[in-house]
């Protein structure tokens, strides 16, 4: 996030565009609810009508994968009704005019065709937004998970630029982080185009940085993504170290990925439960779970807060950091003599530019969000608060693409995916928390009312769901929170692999999967038995 | 010396001692800020004040009788006494009211956060006369089967902070007061059970509730593990909002969650899953020793010496074979960043390549 979740109650416009937060992020959006309660305006566009949009001023009820041309609209109404901010274009930005000459074309009426929106709403959202004194967007994968996301967050990124809406309380632009860390996992470097703290492999200084670090002379060439490891199981790549993931349910197309797993010659996987993809590994090692292990995350706000040990691990089990330095030792590889979570950290302050001001005693109280350049640094709540990091602002001039896959005769439906409230992922923890089940006991697919009686459904029956991937059964649930030719189910539930059917495309430069967008087919079928629950 | 006015700070009289405020503040936060220990059981410092429980009254000189110092805003050359032989009378008889009331007042603190609020007070004032008998108010829902949140009314006092928090911080207005006087509820709508209504079971009421008769059902399953609660600050394990909470053990046992009220990320506040979804910690399907797979095919549980050489001879052997490319690590959103250097840096330094990445691009 560009801003603090403290932020989230001083907009006086809130845009939320492809973010589920009161299921997906609750406690960020009581903050949204609590700006609301204060006057505040909310602009929502959701495929779905999320608890959101019953929130919301404006509801915008895109088609799914159609956020580019909703946004380019936006800004075309922006630009003609004179709402830009001329002296922040002026010193903080750059390509304003071949910018605003592109979005001339890109009419509401033009948008009103893909997103399926109407007009006047588009119009009305865009006024909105476009007259905020401080105007905050917030998203979620919703946004990334398309092969046009990157379009999607470079339109976003627009639309405050042209307005001014960054660098200031209450503004931005705000992703919400889905894990507890997967900001940190990027943060410390676990991507294969940087070192920790962000700075670019291929940058000869970093190499050399690094070298003298750690006494090793790294590739200046990127690494491949997962997405490309996967694809290139048992041809390039033979050997994997899996840390916490259960990729086989979430992880688009999952035929695909079974195969890819199964074709290694050598998978190890640290977890703290035998998941589906654990079964498939070669070695299985015992992982602390939360509440048993010493350490540090970062939030989606870019906070570093201490996570503490509260009780002995189970069984044997250690944290992951001294099971990669065993492996490490035991191959003769240096550097790995860790005694403690604490060096661990400690190192990783030395080597980052971000959290180089910060150390494991600093971090006691979780005031901090990075980055924290030096000692002494008090850190930074607000980005881009008078430069970006990259000097000026780029508009970038981004074109409506349709998604990978298309609804046809054959595959007539869309099918979005995504989470629920009350299950996590693919509930190794939450299923195996008690009481859960009777909020949430099963998987359902979420079918507009008038589709359930169209297709020849039922309501709490089953259907046979069909993507060009795959099929799996699953119970229907009528619902007006899905619109009428859109269906959703979450990936939560390994009875119903949902992610049998999804992995239509990829996003090209960031290789994210389109995982909001695929194209099915449902058929009314006589069902399976319900499986016992896992608990 | 010309003063900004903005700077100038607001003066008032504080049991005799003379005391800055800033405009907006009331008389019961400038109290505390001066360390008054002004007794509340309807007041939450996040919550808009309601001046229910009439127990934080303080005398007012130059008004009729005692005010509320939670609604009463702080006001230039107001002179307040919080502790008079007076004012104490009044609290002690308050309390016993509503300590007459109630099934019981010694609850277990597992029930929640602020569930020892009543019991203190009564001891503080010595209050456990018995003085009053007669009705009560409130009436425990047992037809409520839901796994986390007890209904347990007899306990209730009316004082709303459960149906305030759910409006004013959670946001979701899903409880209500039906009636009034001693036939108060505490309700849903169409007084139904919290499932179906619009309960997200965040379970801020239950933590703000000041009797236990709002209780965490979760926690309160462990009242006869022995051992003392003690309780240790970390950060919620699920999405990436990074919510504070304080996991409550005994021995080795994780018996509960409450929210960090200071969380900076959280202020109190928790969802379902932060909430209650912590026994997974102990469930027994826990992997708790090293597998390997077998030359039947199936795994089977291995010793660390023979588990860490499969591991590290397996990399050995796919560079031999197939080059230091053919190694990839994948590391986890879930765990902390200690997991994710480590790994990176075993990838990095141990093949000289970038074939590294998390799970965040699926």
């Amino acid at each position: 996030m560009s801003n603090p979740l403290a932020d989230m109650d001083k907009p006086d416009v809130i845009f939320c565009i492809g973010t589920n937060m009161t299921e997906c992020h609750p406690v960020a959006a009581t903050r949204l609810k609590q700006a609301l309660a204060r006057g505040a305006k909310m602009i929502v566009a959701d495929p779905r009508h999320i608890g959101l949009a019953d929130l919301a001023d404006v509801y915008l009820p895109i088609r799914v994968g159609s956020d580019v041309a909703l946004l380019l609209a936006m800004a075309h109404v922006i630009v003609r009704d004179g709402l830009v901010d001329p002296v922040f274009i002026a010193a903080r930005t750059t390509g304003s005019e071949a910018f605003f000459e592109h979005v001339g074309k890109f009419t509401p009426e033009w948008a009103q065709t893909i997103t399926e929106v109407p007009a006047a709403d588009i119009e009305r959202a865009a006024r909105i937004y476009g007259e905020a004194d401080r105007g905050a967007i917030y998203y979620t994968l919703g946004i990334t998970e398309h092969i046009c996301g990157v379009d999607n967050v470079q339109s976003l990124c627009n639309l405050m630029l042209m307005t001014g809406n960054v660098g200031r309380e209450g503004t931005g632009i705000n992703p919400m982080r889905g894990q507890n860390n997967i900001q940190g996992a990027g943060d410390c470097g676990a991507l294969p185009n940087n070192y920790p703290g962000f700075q670019p492999v291929t940058d000869p200084a970093n190499q050399a940085k690094f070298e003298k670090a750690w006494g090793r002379k790294i590739d200046l060439e990127n690494g491949i993504t997962k997405v490309t490891a996967l694809n290139l199981a048992g041809d390039r790549i033979r050997a994997m170290l899996i840390d916490g993931e259960n990729t086989l349910l979430s992880d688009p197309d999952r035929k695909h990925c079974e195969h890819a797993l199964r074709s290694l010659d050598h998978l190890v996987v640290m977890d703290i439960f035998m998941t589906d993809t654990a079964e498939l590994a070669d070695v299985v090692l015992p992982a602390t779970a939360w509440a048993e292990t010493d350490g540090v995350c970062a939030n989606t706000e870019r906070r570093v807060q201490r996570l503490r040990a509260a009780v002995p691990p189970a069984g044997e089990a250690k944290p992951d950091w001294w099971l990669i330095s065993a492996i490490a030792k035991r191959m003769g590889i240096k550097g790995f003599d860790y005694a403690s979570a604490k060096d661990v950290f400690n190192e990783l302050c030395e080597v980052s530019t971000i959290y180089h001001g910060l150390n494991w005693d600093l971090i006691e109280d979780g005031a901090y969000h990075w980055p924290v350049p030096e000692k002494g640094h008090a850190g930074t709540p607000i980005l881009h608060q008078d430069k970006f990091k990259n000097g000026r602002g780029v508009f970038m001039r981004p074109q409506y693409r349709d998604p990978a896959e298309t609804i046809s005769e054959q595959f007539p439906i869309w099918l979005t995916t995504g989470r629920r409230l009350e299950s996590y992922h693919t509930r190794t923890q939450t299923g195996r928390s008690e009481g859960m089940d009777y909020l949430l006991p099963e998987e359902t697919l979420e079918v507009h009312p008038a589709d359930v009686d169209a297709w020849g459904l039922t309501d709490g029956g089953w259907c046979k769901l069909t993507s060009p991937r795959g099929s799996v059964e699953v119970k229907v649930q009528a619902t007006n929170r899905s619109p009428k030719g859109t269906v959703f189910a979450s990936f939560s539930f390994s009875d119903v692999p949902i992610n049998a059917l999804t992995g239509s495309g990829y996003d090209p430069i960031t290789e994210t999967a389109e995982l909001k967008v695929c194209v099915v087919k449902v058929e009314p079928c006589e069902g399976i038995i319900s499986p016992a629950p896992v608990i | 010396m010309i003063m900004k006015s903005s700077t100038a700070v607001a003066k008032m009289t504080l049991d005799g001692e003379e005391v800055g405020f800033t405009p907006g503040e009331t008389v019961y936060e400038v109290a505390e800020r001066h360390r008054r220990e002004i007794p509340t059981l309807c007041y939450d410092p996040r919550l808009e004040p309601f001046g229910g429980c009439r127990l934080c009254v303080v005398e007012l000189e130059g008004a009729r009788a005692p005010v509320a110092s939670c609604t009463t805003k702080a006001e230039p050359g107001m002179v307040i006494r919080t502790r008079t032989d007076a004012i104490d009378a009044h609290r002690r008889t308050l309390l016993e009211l509503v300590a007459s009331e109630n099934r019981e007042n010694d609850v277990d603190p597992l029930r929640g956060y602020a569930s020892q609020e009543l019991a203190t007070l009564l001891d503080r004032y010595d209050a456990r006369t018995g003085r009053f008998a007669g009705s009560h108010s409130g009436r425990t829902r047992d037809d409520d089967d839901n796994p986390f949140i007890l209904r347990d009314y007899d306990l209730c006092i009316s004082c709303y902070r459960c149906v305030r928090v759910c409006a004013e911080q959670q946001g979701d207005y899903a409880i209500s007061i039906k009636n009034r006087g001693f036939a108060t509820e505490i309700t849903t709508e169409f007084s139904g059970l919290l499932r179906g209504s619009a309960c997200v079971f965040c379970g801020q009421c239950v933590q703000t509730c000041p009797t236990g008769a709002l209780a965490d059902r979760k926690a309160l399953a462990n009242a006869e593990v022995p051992g003392k609660i003690e309780k240790t600050r970390t950060i919620c394990p699920y999405c990436g909002v990074g919510c504070s909470v304080d996991v409550m053990t005994k021995g080795e046992r994780v018996v509960g969650v409450q929210p960090a009220m200071d969380g900076p990320a959280n202020e109190g506040a928790l969802c379902v899953k932060g909430q209650f979804a912590f026994d997974f910690v102990h469930h027994h399907e826990r992997l708790v020793k090293p597998w390997v797979r077998g030359e039947d095919g199936r795994l089977r549980e291995a010793s660390w010496d023979e588990a860490l050489d499969r591991a590290a001879q397996g990399f050995l052997k796919a560079v031999a074979e197939h080059g230091r490319y053919s190694v990839y690590g994948i590391a986890s959103g879930r765990a902390p960043h200690e997991a994710a250097y480590t790994m990176q840096k075993f990838i990095r330094m141990g093949f000289g390549t970038n074939q590294i990445d998390n799970c965040s691009r699926a």
